[in-house]
């Protein structure tokens, strides 16, 4: 597959595989803010009946309504952008202290091809952020990976009550379209 | 500043008087010392941290045992912090989730400094507004135990502001160990540790 497939939208199995890796781990709560890389996922979570689909306005709030969720015994995932994790920095702490299982699926901006400089500095430190926060991270450049590493870090978080952190870069994602 | 006459230790041991299966989450602070203060429970979830995020650990809990009543006791300047998160939560409705702001109008813990609610923010107010099925300002004990009344409720959620006295009760510290706290109050709904 070239760039150009990319963008046309091929890539849309791996959205899929995101939600089917959720479902198969149980996960009963996904909590996000929206981005255009989610959308399936998304979607199909507001469809679910047997999930709560929760909109969030900034993405702390995921990582409290995550920890809240697991009191009460139930699995959850946050779906955001990598812009997002600058703003779960404290929460983080939240995770780190009392050890919740905390799942996230993380799509990059300002990783590769990116038109927006804006979005250079929290790309660029999404992961280093995540991994001082003591979050795990994989990162998923190739469809063929979202499955196996969203799988991977579901089993380590949900049995081993850890941080853990699937991004989705840019490659896989698609350059997004400035210019019709 | 604004705030009000209401005793918090007095107001929050009322509010959680003969409390049966009530879960309780706590914004870090004052309100904590508050809860712990009425008695230690299993069914006590004690933030030590992340202000601004008890509210939302409260919906999450409220989301995941629809047939418990979730109680979120916080200060002002705790919820303000996460102000997003009461609109988040007006979306949702949960009907078992009623959060008591307790609000003195000031900082309590780092020195007494004005607060958002005591220069003039009435929470209670933007909650209606963001969609809340119940509000209420409470300045006395009847409004309290009216509110206790209300928990058990499921007509929607609903949010108080508690209008107490601006001054800081005697410390008295829950367990700070999260890890210990979290296995404790997921045992008592009967889940175990991994």
């Amino acid at each position: 597959m070239n760039a150009i497939d990319r963008v046309a939208g091929a890539g849309t199995d791996w959205q899929t595989a995101v939600f089917s890796v959720l479902k198969r781990h149980d996960v009963k709560h996904i909590v996000y803010v929206p981005d255009a890389g989610h959308a399936t996922a998304i979607r199909l979570a507001n469809a679910d009946n047997s999930m709560k689909a929760v909109v969030l306005t900034t993405e702390e709030e995921g990582i409290a309504y995550l920890a809240g969720a697991w009191l009460g015994g139930e699995r959850g995932a946050l779906l955001m952008q990598s812009s997002g994790v600058g703003n779960c920095i404290n929460t983080l702490g939240l995770i780190a202290c009392a050890r919740f299982p905390l799942l996230t699926a993380i799509t990059m901006r300002g990783d590769w091809a990116e038109f927006n400089a804006w979005q250079n500095p929290m790309g660029q430190a999404t992961e280093a952020a995540l991994k001082l926060m003591g979050v795990m991270t994989w990162r998923a450049d190739h469809a063929g990976d979202v499955e196996p590493l969203l799988h991977g870090a579901a089993t380590m978080a949900f049995n081993g009550d850890s941080a853990c952190a699937v991004l989705l870069g840019q490659r896989l994602i698609g350059e997004k379209q400035w210019v019709k | 500043m604004l705030g009000g006459s209401l005793d918090r230790r007095a107001a929050v041991a009322c509010l959680l008087h003969d409390r049966k299966d009530l879960l309780v989450v706590t914004g870090l602070g004052s309100p904590a010392y508050d809860v712990m203060a009425a008695g230690d429970h299993a069914n006590n979830y004690y933030l030590w941290a992340a202000m601004g995020s008890a509210a939302m650990v409260g919906l999450g809990l409220a989301n995941a045992q629809p047939e418990k009543s979730v109680l979120v006791v916080t200060g002002d300047g705790e919820l303000m912090m996460g102000l997003g998160g009461l609109a988040t939560i007006a979306v949702q409705k949960p009907k078992n989730l009623t959060i008591a702001v307790i609000d003195n109008g000031h900082f309590g813990e780092t020195g007494m400094q004005a607060s958002h609610a005591g220069l003039g923010v009435e929470i209670s107010a933007v909650a209606a507004s963001l969609g809340f099925s119940w509000t209420g300002v409470i300045t006395d004990m009847a409004g309290i135990e009216a509110l206790r009344g209300r928990l058990d409720d499921r007509s929607g959620v609903r949010l108080a502001t508690l209008k107490v006295k601006a001054e800081n009760a005697p410390r008295v510290l829950p367990p700070r160990d999260g890890v210990h706290i979290k296995n404790r109050f997921r045992a008592a709904l009967g889940f175990q540790p991994v």
